[in-house]
């Protein structure tokens, strides 16, 4: 080994490191920035096609109906950070909260009829989204099947289950706690945006600073490398797919508090809005990249698209078409600003 | 079919005054403010294996992209036969004129070596492909350049080696006389690499010229007969190789005199009261029988073989990246499960993997991300990282093994190889091992980056860990006390320090 190399290493990577460093510090946030530009275009043009878009009722209005969203997107980020995919978790966002009401639900209200304590139907909400996601955790990690198509044929098997315990009816007349999420509210704003708010946090901080965070990136970068390295990387895409299970339900249970019912038709359809939010917030679809606070802005950007399209009363045959035109432009935005290839 | 060669022989006319098949002239090329190329020339003459050599960084592969046309040069010409190059969009005209054999195979695994050869070119009749023409023509291709794989192989099925010659053979189909070896010995053992080397000869004799790139500098002296040298993006010297001995070689490469650590293994002695820290004993597993070593504290034993005798099967399981069937595995006493990671890591067993693209490193992440992978959960408490200990760690590890980074945040991808192989050495060397296995850890890095990794490995001898080397190349293996020589699974020989290298490769190859 000489001498001179690693005693002259030090010095040039103090002074080249900080300010190269900084310089990186700084590309980083700006991919996480890489939205804004079209979340500002987007606020620009409702506040030109409504005066009152700006207004603290409609910012609230905003939040409150991305919250749900919110939580599907913060469970399929983690999954797809690891480097697999979950379809199914629309099903989930149904299926959950339906077969808690009906344990809860008298037998004229389309229940079980058992009429199990409110607080037990809740809980089983939780349940049902982590058994599923332990399900499909054992076919893909223990099984090694394709995620993919293992969690398309259990978006479809979960919804036809949902479809069949309710015989494609809608529940009403939930008990009182079935609402809280959204009827309870602080500081003006209902529970779920506060739980919403804070899931991201905590995802947020924990994918930064923890070592389980950083497993998963590890694992979704290279997970031979993160096998070698000492990581559990089955126990841990395990433990996602239930995380994201338990996400699903919850996010199904704020949906029902918004709603006021639940319909057999809950969830479906939303995967594809929350790839849509994942990918345009800089979730890359080969894992191991993007961050929640990139996820976040997806999510926003997507809430303030729905609202200027209602708000500009575009003819509702239409919203869908401009929805989804508009998500293809926020990608390219997002790729000329951000400089990266969105993978 | 216009662009297959006419099946009738040579079709290269060559000026009589035998003009220099590829000839580069004052090429530079930058990226940004990084400076790849400056000013170089390269002069091949036909029917000879030029060897180009340099360390990571020196600009190799940006030529080697300048001359098969993948990058134009900001300055300076490319004459191919004494004729300026086709322009750079025109690919087919490239194609008849060049062609390189990268590390990573470009073939597509999954089909037939038939149509890998005629990709994109295939024989049809009345606008479909026509599958008896095209094999065909692959069998009366492979057949003519002496290639012996069946042309209905899965081409992700042939030893690497095939592969190579496949992939030789659809570049001369496409009339290229002059072909690049980006590394090819890289991933073969000592028979592999013969049997590339006489193909190589073969080929050369029929009118092949090649442009060999490698890093063992041995071989340029047993297959090339010129050499050209780059360092730090210039060019240092081209000479014919009887006129450039090895020394002065790699003073060119290195811009100075380096002498690889031959650690004073003879006059060492071993504390005869050392105690044992791996101890191996009765162990078999997929290919690998009733294996039995042990090795103590300030020892290094090495284990070499070809690449299927075992050694990295044995490595892996003493690592706990592998399983084992029968036997014990005892890390200071402790029995070792199979298979576990975990387990090796808190018994006090680091580890750097044989390939570090695929297991040593997540090149998505940063340094720092990669070299405090195994101590994640002693960076702060209930498992969270405190990002200044990181960093601190980090630093630490660059300093210490001389990582030519910006610093912790810097993309493990951006480094150089050398580099990265140092990255996975501090991954090893993070948790404080006690036991270090090493499989081929010099692999695929410059001669600097070599002699700061063997460096490293002798002070951690001297701090008194016991260190297993699993390499098939020699120099890892100078500094070891014993080396073990394994075949077929199972321990042949046994060589004390102070072996010659022509007693230690005749053990290996089985003479």
């Amino acid at each position: 080994m000489t001498v001179n190399e690693p005693a002259r290493a030090p010095v040039g990577v103090s002074q080249a490191a900080s300010l190269s460093a900084y310089r990186r510090v700084v590309a980083v946030r700006l991919r996480d920035l890489a939205l804004l530009p079209a979340l500002v275009a987007l606020i620009v043009v409702g506040t030109f096609i409504s005066p009152v878009f700006l207004s603290p009722a409609n910012i609230t209005t905003i939040l409150t109906s991305s919250a749900a969203l919110a939580l599907l997107v913060l469970a399929e980020s983690l999954i797809v950070i690891t480097g697999k995919f979950d379809l199914s978790l629309e099903s989930t966002f149904g299926f959950a909260p339906a077969i808690g009401a009906m344990l809860v639900l008298p037998a004229a209200n389309y229940g079980f009829g058992i009429q199990l304590p409110t607080a037990v139907g809740l809980l089983v909400i939780v349940l049902i989204g982590a058994i599923i996601g332990f399900v499909i955790g054992f076919m893909v990690v223990g099984l090694r099947l394709n995620a993919f198509i293992v969690t398309l044929a259990m978006l479809i098997i979960v919804r036809g289950m949902l479809v069949g315990a309710t015989s494609g009816r809608t529940l009403f007349d939930l008990p009182d706690a079935f609402y809280a999420l959204m009827t309870v509210t602080l500081v003006g704003l209902p529970l779920s945006v506060w739980l919403a708010a804070l899931a991201f946090f905590i995802a947020g901080i924990v994918l930064r600073y923890h070592r389980l965070g950083r497993a998963l990136y590890a694992i979704g970068g290279n997970a031979e490398a993160a096998r070698a390295a000492g990581i559990r990387v089955e126990r841990v895409t395990w433990g996602v797919y239930v995380l994201a299970g338990v996400l699903a339900s919850i996010g199904g249970l704020v949906t029902t508090g918004y709603v006021g019912a639940i319909s057999a038709n809950q969830g479906n359809g939303m995967i594809f809005t929350v790839f849509a939010a994942a990918v345009i917030g800089g979730i890359s679809l080969d894992g191991g990249k993007g961050t929640m606070f990139g996820a976040l802005t997806g999510v926003l950007l997507l809430g303030v698209v729905q609202n200027v399209l209602t708000l500009a009363q575009v003819p509702s045959f239409w919203i869908q078409a401009i929805y989804g035109a508009i998500i293809l432009g926020s990608l390219m935005v997002a790729r000329v600003t951000g400089g990266e290839a969105q993978e | 079919m216009a662009e297959v060669e006419d099946p009738s022989g040579r079709t290269l006319v060559r000026p009589l005054d035998a003009a220099p098949i590829v000839e580069a002239i004052g090429v530079s090329k930058r990226y940004g403010p990084t400076v790849a190329l400056d000013n170089v020339r390269i002069r091949v003459d036909p029917d000879q294996s030029h060897a180009l050599v340099g360390r990571n960084g020196a600009g190799k592969s940006t030529l080697v992209g300048i001359l098969t046309g993948l990058r134009s040069p900001d300055a300076g010409e490319i004459r191919f036969s004494g004729a300026p190059a086709p322009p750079i969009a025109d690919r087919a005209a490239w194609r008849s004129l060049v062609a390189c054999v990268y590390q990573h195979s470009t073939i597509i695994p999954n089909l037939t070596v038939a149509e890998n050869l005629f990709i994109n070119r295939q024989p049809t009749e009345r606008g479909l492909i026509s599958w008896p023409a095209l094999r065909r023509q692959a069998r009366a291709l492979l057949d003519r350049w002496n290639v012996s794989v069946s042309e209905n192989a899965r081409a992700g099925d042939l030893r690497i080696e095939a592969r190579q010659l496949v992939e030789i053979a659809r570049a001369l189909s496409y009339g290229a006389r002059f072909i690049i070896l980006d590394e090819p010995t890289a991933q073969l053992d000592g028979e592999e690499i013969k049997g590339l080397f006489a193909r190589m000869r073969e080929l050369q004799a029929a009118g092949v010229t090649f442009l060999f790139i490698s890093h063992h500098l041995q071989e340029v002296y047993e297959v090339c007969q010129a050499v050209t040298v780059l360092r730090d993006a210039r060019h240092i010297i081209s000479a014919p190789v009887a006129d450039l001995p090895k020394g002065r070689l790699i003073e060119a490469m290195t811009g100075e005199q380096v002498h690889l650590p031959t650690a004073d293994t003879g006059g060492r002695t071993l504390a005869a009261d050392a105690p044992v820290a791996l101890d191996v004993h009765n162990l078999s597993g997929e290919d690998f029988t009733d294996v039995s070593f042990t090795v103590r504290r300030g020892e290094i034993l090495g284990i070499s073989g070809a690449t299927s005798s075992g050694r990295i099967g044995v490595a892996e399981a003493v690592a706990g990246l592998g399983g084992f069937t029968a036997g014990t595995i005892r890390i200071d006493q402790k029995l070792l499960p199979p298979d576990d990671v975990p387990a090796a890591l808190a018994l006090g067993v680091g580890c750097v993997p044989k390939s570090r693209h695929k297991q040593g490193l997540v090149l998505s992440q940063s340094v720092g991300d990669n070299t405090t992978m195994t101590i994640n959960r002693k960076l702060g408490p209930l498992g969270f990282i405190a990002p200044r200990r990181k960093n601190e760690l980090t630093r630490q590890t660059i300093v210490s093994l001389g990582v030519v980074t910006e610093g912790p945040d810097q993309l493990v991808s951006r480094l150089s190889g050398g580099n990265q192989q140092k990255v996975v050495m501090g991954r090893a060397l993070a948790s404080a091992p006690s036991v270090l296995v090493l499989m081929d850890p010099t692999a695929g890095v410059d001669v600097k980056s070599k002699e700061a990794l063997l460096g490293v490995v002798e002070r951690m001898r001297q701090e008194g860990k016991a260190i297993l080397v699993v390499s098939g190349e020699l120099e890892d293996l100078r500094a070891c006390d014993r080396v073990l020589i394994m075949r077929h699974g199972a321990i042949v020989a046994e060589h004390k320090a102070g072996w010659t290298d022509n007693a230690l490769v005749a053990s290996i190859e089985g003479i």
